[in-house]
C-alpha cells in the first residue's frame, strides 16, 4: 500500500499473524525470537519509537490541537478576503503563510482545513473501524458460513477501485446544485468508510481466525464462557493491535485520498477549507504563486509520514509481544 | 485446472454484483434522476429520456437494458442543450493515452525498483540501503498528485524543461509524446517505486540466505551473476503480483494525474463527467475502470497460479 498512491489497498505490508512474522511479506524471520531480523525490517527498528517517532507525535499533537483549538485561536477569518495579500508569498506581515487567490489567509485556512482533513480521516476510519472490525470478529470466531459470506462480501468491495468508488458514491448522492457542505461531509465520510470496511474486515479476520485456536480461548469455552464474552474479553484484545496499525494508516490514505477527491472536484465543499481542498484551488495559481500548493502539499506529507511511521512502530511492536507469548 | 475454475466462478459473481452496482446508478440519483441528467431538457424531451433510459422498468429490466447496451458498446450520450453527444467516441481516444500513462508508470516504477531492490538485498544494513530505505519510506508519503504539482511547477515552469500540459500521440511526434508523458508518469511512478522496491528487497534477503546460493558462491560464481542471474527469478514473483495487482492503484492515481497534466484519457473525461454532472457517462467510464480492473486482478491471479506451483497445488 500504503499508499498514499491515491488508492486504498492496506494490505500487503501489513498482515499480521499472531506468533509470527507477518503473513503476507515474506520476511526473514529469526527462528528463535519469530521477530523480523533487523535486515529484513521495517522502517523503524523492532517497534522502538526513537527520535523520529517522538518528531512524528508532536507534530500529530500540534496539527490535531490547532484543528481543534481553530474557533478559539487568534487566527483570521478563515473565509476573509483582504486584497492586500491576495497570492502573497509566506511572511506577508501578520500573515505567516501568506495568502491566497481570493486574499484569504493561508494559515487559518490550514487550521481550519485541518479540522475537515482529520475529521474526514478519523470519522471514516473509526466507521470502517466499527463495522469491518464486527463483521471480521465475527467471521473469523464463527467460521463457517458466516465467514465465507462476510469474506465474500469483502472481496467483492474490494474489487472495486477505491477511489473510483469514493468519487462514485460521493458525485451520485452529494454533487448537485447546492449541496450542503453537511451534507457533502457526512457522504464523505460513509463513502470512505464503506471503502476502509473490507480493509480493515479482512485485518480483524485473518487476526481473530488465528486467536480465536489459542488456548486461553479454549480454556473459557471449557469454562462455560458465553460465545459474546469471548469475542470481545478473550479474541478483541488481541485482534486490536493489528487493526489500529492499519488504521493509523488510513487515516494517512484518507487525507490524501480527499486531496484526489478535491482535484476531481467532489473533495470537501467549499467554502469549508480542507488540506486537499486548499491545494486544489492552489493549482490554478500555480505560475502567480506556487506557495499556495506547497503549503498545503508540506502539511499532507508531514501528516501521511507521521501516521505511516507510527503504524509502522505498533505493527512491529505487537509483533514482538506476540512471539513472546 | 479446478482452480482455474473456482476463479472464473467468482469473477462472473465479481463482475455482476460490480456492473449491477454501477447500472442502478442512475436510478440511485436523489431526486428524479432526468432533473440531474438533463435538467433544462423539455416535458416531451424528458419523457423521451425516461425511455430511453427506461427508468421507471424495473431493477432486472433496467439492469439487463443497461448491460446489452454496455457490452455492444452502447455508452450512453453526453446530454447538452444542443443534443446528445455519443460518449463511445471519446472513450475510443482516451482509454489508449490513459492505458500508454499506466504502462510507462508501471515499467519506469519497475526499472528503477528491481537494480534499487536487487542492491539493497545484497548491502542488506550498510549505509547506502539505510539511505535507499529511509527515502523510499519518503516517497510513500509523497501523494501522487503533490509530486505532480512540485514538478509541473519546478520543472515545466521554473525550469522550463517540460511542457506540462497536453498530448501528442506518439504516431505524430515519438519524442514530443514521451516529453509530454514523462512528468505524469514519474508523479505515477515515485509511490510505486518504493512499495517495489521494500518488497523485492526483502524477497531477495531470504533468497539469499537459500542452499543454493551458497551452493553458487561457493561454485564460484561472480557475485553479480549469483544476484541476477540465480537469486532475482524467485525472488521476483510476489513483485510481480503486486506490480499486477497495483493497477487499481495506478488507476485511481491517473485519473488524478492526466486532470493535473490535462492528458485527455479516461480520468479527464471522468472528471468532466463529474463537473459537468453528466451522470450518464460517468456510469459508462466507471462501468470500464471497474471492469477492466476486475479483469486485471483476476488474469494476474490466475497467471501467478500457474507460475508458481507451490501456489497451484497449496490452493487448489
Amino acid at each position: 500500500m500504503p499508499a498514499p498512491d491515491g488508492g486504498l489497498d492496506l494490505e500487503p505490508a501489513a498482515t499480521l499473524a499472531p506468533g509470527g512474522a507477518p503473513a503476507a511479506t515474506r520476511e526473514p524471520v529469526d527462528a528463535a525470537t519469530g521477530a523480523a531480523t533487523p535486515t529484513g525490517g521495517r522502517w523503524s527498528r523492532q517497534g522502538r519509537l526513537g527520535w523520529f517517532g517522538v518528531l512524528a507525535i508532536a507534530w500529530l499533537a500540534f496539527v490535531t490541537l490547532a484543528a481543534v483549538l481553530a474557533p478559539v485561536l487568534p487566527l483570521d477569518d478563515p473565509n476573509e478576503n483582504v486584497a492586500a495579500i491576495v497570492n502573497q508569498g509566506p511572511g506577508t506581515d501578520g500573515h505567516l503563510l501568506g495568502g491566497d487567490a481570493l486574499g484569504r489567509d493561508l494559515l487559518s485556512r490550514m487550521v481550519w482545513g485541518g479540522r475537515a482533513s482529520l475529521l474526514l480521516g478519523v470519522a471514516s476510519v473509526s466507521l470502517g473501524m466499527v463495522v469491518g472490525g464486527l463483521l471480521g470478529l465475527v467471521a473469523g470466531y464463527h467460521r463457517g458460513r458466516v465467514d465465507t459470506v462476510v469474506a465474500g462480501a469483502f472481496d467483492v468491495l474490494l474489487s472495486f477501485p477505491q477511489l473510483i468508488l469514493a468519487v462514485t458514491l460521493v458525485t451520485v448522492f452529494a454533487s448537485g446544485q447546492g449541496v450542503s457542505s453537511t451534507r457533502r461531509m457526512v457522504v464523505l465520510i460513509l463513502a470512505l468508510g464503506l471503502v476502509s470496511v473490507p480493509v480493515l474486515g479482512r485485518i480483524a479476520r485473518a487476526n481473530a481466525l488465528a486467536w480465536s485456536q489459542r488456548e486461553f480461548v479454549t480454556a473459557a469455552r471449557a469454562v462455560g464462557a458465553r460465545d459474546r464474552s469471548i469475542m470481545f474479553g478473550e479474541v478483541l484484545p488481541n485482534v486490536l493491535p493489528a487493526m489500529f496499525s492499519i488504521a493509523l494508516l488510513g487515516i494517512a490514505v484518507v487525507i490524501v485520498v480527499e486531496g484526489g477527491l478535491s482535484l476531481l472536484g467532489v473533495g470537501v465543499q467549499l467554502p469549508t477549507p480542507s488540506w486537499g481542498n486548499v491545494l486544489a484551488e492552489g493549482r490554478s495559481e500555480l505560475r502567480q504563486a506556487p506557495h499556495i500548493v506547497m503549503v498545503p502539499t508540506v502539511v499532507i506529507f508531514l501528516t501521511v509520514l507521521s501516521l505511516n511511521y507510527l503504524g509502522d512502530v505498533v505493527r512491529a511492536r505487537f509483533d514482538v509481544r506476540e512471539s513472546a507469548l | 485446472m479446478r482452480l482455474i475454475l473456482r476463479r472464473l466462478v467468482h469473477l462472473a459473481v465479481v463482475l455482476f454484483l460490480v456492473t449491477l452496482f454501477v447500472a442502478l446508478l442512475t436510478a440511485m440519483l436523489p431526486g428524479d434522476p432526468v432533473d440531474a441528467i438533463a435538467g433544462f431538457a423539455s416535458e416531451e424531451q424528458r419523457e423521451a429520456l425516461r425511455e430511453e433510459l427506461g427508468l421507471d422498468d424495473p431493477v432486472p429490466v433496467q439492469y439487463v437494458r443497461w448491460m446489452g447496451d454496455f457490452v455492444t458498446g452502447d455508452l450512453g450520450g453526453y446530454y447538452t442543450v444542443t443534443g446528445e453527444r455519443p460518449v463511445m467516441d471519446r472513450v475510443r481516444d482516451s482509454l489508449p493515452v490513459s492505458l500508454q500513462l499506466m504502462v510507462y508508470a508501471q515499467v519506469l516504477a519497475l526499472a528503477v525498483a528491481i537494480p534499487a531492490g536487487v542492491l539493497t538485498a545484497y548491502r542488506a544494513g550498510s549505509r547506502g540501503d539505510r539511505i535507499a530505505n529511509a527515502t523510499a519510506f519518503g516517497m510513500l508519503a509523497i501523494p501522487n498528485f503533490a509530486l505532480a504539482l512540485v514538478l509541473a511547477y519546478y520543472v515545466g515552469v521554473e525550469l522550463g524543461w517540460l511542457p506540462v500540459s497536453g498530448y501528442v500521440r506518439p504516431s505524430e511526434d515519438l519524442v514530443e509524446h514521451l516529453r509530454r508523458m514523462a512528468m505524469p508518469a514519474i508523479s505515477l511512478a515515485v509511490g510505486q517505486i518504493a512499495v517495489y522496491m521494500r518488497l523485492l528487497r526483502s524477497d531477495m534477503i531470504a533468497t539469499l540466505q537459500e542452499d543454493f546460493i551458497t551452493m553458487a558462491k561457493a561454485k564460484g560464481v561472480s557475485p553479480r551473476r549469483v544476484l541476477w542471474r540465480h537469486a532475482l527469478r524467485p525472488s521476483s514473483l510476489t513483485l510481480l503480483t503486486v506490480a499486477g495487482l497495483n493497477v487499481g492503484t495506478l488507476i485511481g492515481g491517473a485519473v488524478v494525474v492526466e486532470v493535473i497534466f490535462s492528458l485527455p484519457g479516461i480520468g479527464l473525461l471522468l472528471y468532466e463527467a463529474i463537473v459537468s454532472r453528466q451522470y450518464v457517462a460517468l456510469q459508462s467510464l466507471v462501468a470500464i475502470i471497474a471492469v477492466g480492473y476486475v479483469l486485471i486482478n483476476f488474469l494476474v491471479d490466475v497467471l501467478y497460479a500457474v507460475l508458481d506451483p507451490r501456489i497451484r497445488h497449496a490452493r487448489a
